[in-house]
């Protein structure tokens, strides 16, 4: 029941899936299923809401370290999703006034949802991606050594393409005639063959690998040979 | 509290001093926003009345905004439950702000809600950069701020954009929209097979329930299994079939003559007339030999050794120029986000800096920047 059953669950799906993609009548269940796909990846979100909420508010009655910043998580995860869901301070939609708030656009610009998501979302997701820049610059000064071939080919590609790809690089090389015998040697230049030639073949590579991949992973699982996504124990 | 912790607390406050001297004394301040409010009326018609404001007379009313009616239509006619107003705004730049105050007029207003939204905005920022000094309560809260937020905003977007009007609507068509989505009323239908997604989203969240955990493996496993069968198919058709057809290319190239006058150079046939590509070869053949590499250093069933590991070397060699060329541009997708963010702490909040010409030059005080070509 608790292993069988999802087993037969998955390995069905997957290959009605797969099956149906070869009949045009049935061709079209791959959209259908990937709506339902939607609800749940939909669903999941509020999974994982009612998870972080129960870890946080146990962290809090627990009293652990750092408790008193689960307790603003916490906070700021109740006062986004009772602003979202109920759509506070939203305006009707134009086509349907009478319909009040409730039809209007739930991110709409007055709202102080939408306030909370542009002053507050926005710049910190920004912010921590951008803060990655001082990161992979730090990462790659420690650990990127010209040691042997392979790595000086990284390092001189990366070189070349962050130089090739601003106004820096192409201000460097400028002086080498556009039209002339030696063009290929201006970095856009180069960064141009690199990316149409080298970058190419390498990625080609890696996307035929990527789907062997994913095929023969697809087929361990729908024949039931990988039947880690079940998890172990009764849990 | 030790030496350390003085430092940076005198730091801060030199920052927090500079900061709203800046904010109170200077000419113009900094970190304001300012908006046009814009007041939106719509009236409530009978079909025929609507018809001749060309609209739209499907339904029995329509509503139609004030500003389609004719000039001498008279609202308050109208019965009091058939005109909805409410108010919105449009954010406007300094400049405007000036522009209308010049010219005598009210049209801008300076935002308090905008402004605070622009200074919580920029301190969270900064509370973030300052993990890279050493990790600190400032960036714990933004942080647990960020997790909160993030959580409640997908949560809001799934149940909004895709639990509404795809389970919802499928399933209880009338009160969904009768209440939140009038725009389908007309398409909606009841879809009985839309039970088994509720379904499983009931048994996805038993996860969340300490003795029926183990019912959330049954979507997953529905969840898991259609990705397998529908991703084998779209890999092996979109991915691996797309990239050897691809590869397949004539190592003979041959490109179009143009004449002088840049048009292409047509046969009597009409066709255009092609001539062989000598650096278009080479290219294509550099191209097929990379892939072919690149799969032999794939190919472990055969140790790397002889032709096959002076080939899978070579396979190396175009790989690490992929990754070379992954990196160079990952580095620049973050400089330019931190650009972006930079740019916002200068522009929007610190108006130090003026690069789409949002606020007059002489009336921000950019002189100073101006001889160093910031303003």
């Amino acid at each position: 029941m608790k292993r069988t059953i999802p087993l037969l669950l998955a390995s069905i799906a997957g290959f009605i899936m797969i099956v149906a993609y070869f009949s045009p009548h049935t061709e079209s269940w791959g959209e259908e299923v990937a709506v339902w796909f939607n609800i749940l990846a939909a669903v999941a979100f509020i999974l994982g809401g009612g998870n972080l909420l129960k870890i946080h508010l146990r962290k809090v009655s627990d009293r652990n370290s750092g408790w008193m910043y689960s307790v603003i998580t916490v906070v700021s995860f109740l006062v986004m999703l009772f602003l979202g869901l109920w759509k506070f301070g939203v305006n009707p939609n134009p086509q349907f006034p009478d319909y009040g708030h409730w039809a209007g656009e739930y991110n709409d610009s007055t709202s102080p949802f939408y306030w909370l998501y542009e002053y507050t979302f926005k710049p910190l997701q920004a912010t921590i991606f951008a803060m990655l820049a001082f990161y992979v610059a730090s990462a790659a000064f420690r650990a990127f050594r010209a040691k042997n071939f392979e790595a000086l080919l990284l390092l001189a590609t990366a070189f070349v393409v962050l130089l090739g790809r601003t106004a820096a690089g192409v201000f460097l090389t400028d002086f080498i005639p556009a039209d002339g015998p030696f063009a290929a040697l201006r970095l856009e230049e180069m960064t141009q063959y690199l990316m149409n030639i080298f970058n190419t073949a390498g990625n080609r590579a890696i996307m035929i690998g990527i789907a062997l991949g994913t095929a023969s992973v697809s087929l361990k699982i729908l024949l039931g040979v990988d039947r880690s996504y079940i998890g172990s124990g009764d849990d | 509290m030790n030496r350390e912790t003085l430092l940076w607390v005198i730091v801060l406050l030199i920052g927090a001093a500079l900061l709203a001297g800046r904010a109170m004394f200077a000419e113009n301040g900094m970190g304001k926003a300012y908006i046009t409010p814009v007041e939106k009326t719509y009236v409530g018609l009978d079909a025929d009345v609507a018809e001749a404001a060309e609209a739209e007379a499907e339904t029995k009313t329509v509503w139609v905004s004030i500003d389609e009616l004719p000039e001498d239509f008279d609202v308050d006619a109208v019965a009091d439950d058939d005109v909805v107003s409410w108010d919105t705004y449009e954010t406007k730049d300094y400049a405007a702000y000036i522009a209308a105050q010049n010219a005598g007029t009210n049209d801008v207003v300076f935002s308090l809600s905008h402004t605070i939204g622009i200074w919580i905005a920029a301190l969270l920022t900064l509370f973030v950069l300052s993990f890279l000094i050493k990790d600190n309560p400032l960036y714990k809260v933004a942080e647990s701020m960020f997790i909160g937020i993030s959580a409640a905003y997908w949560m809001v977007v799934g149940f909004w954009d895709t639990i509404v009007p795809n389970l919802f609507a499928k399933l209880a068509p009338g009160p969904t929209t009768a209440w939140a989505l009038p725009g389908i009323r007309d398409e909606a239908q009841f879809e009985l097979i839309y039970i088994v997604p509720l379904i499983f989203s009931i048994l996805l969240l038993m996860r969340l329930a300490p003795k029926a955990g183990w019912l959330s493996r049954w979507p997953m496993a529905f969840f898991i299994g259609t990705f397998c069968g529908f991703r084998l198919i779209s890999f092996l058709h979109g991915d691996f079939l797309a990239q050897i057809r691809n590869t397949i290319v004539s190592l003979y190239a041959k490109t179009p003559q143009f004449a002088a006058d840049g048009t292409a150079m047509l046969n009597e046939a009409g066709a255009p007339i092609m001539d062989f590509t000598f650096w278009g070869s080479v290219q294509n053949l550099i191209l097929v030999i990379g892939v072919l590499a690149c799969l032999v250093y794939f190919f472990f069933s055969f140790e790397h050794k002889g032709v096959v590991g002076g080939t899978a070397r070579l396979g190396i060699w175009f790989l690490m120029v992929t990754f070379g060329a992954a990196f160079a541009y990952t580095v620049m997708g973050r400089i330019a986000l931190l650009a972006i963010r930079i740019e916002f702490l200068f522009d929007d909040w610190l108006w130090l800096i003026d690069p789409t010409g949002r606020r007059a030059v002489e009336a921000v005080g950019m002189i100073v920047l101006a001889p160093l070509g910031m303003a």
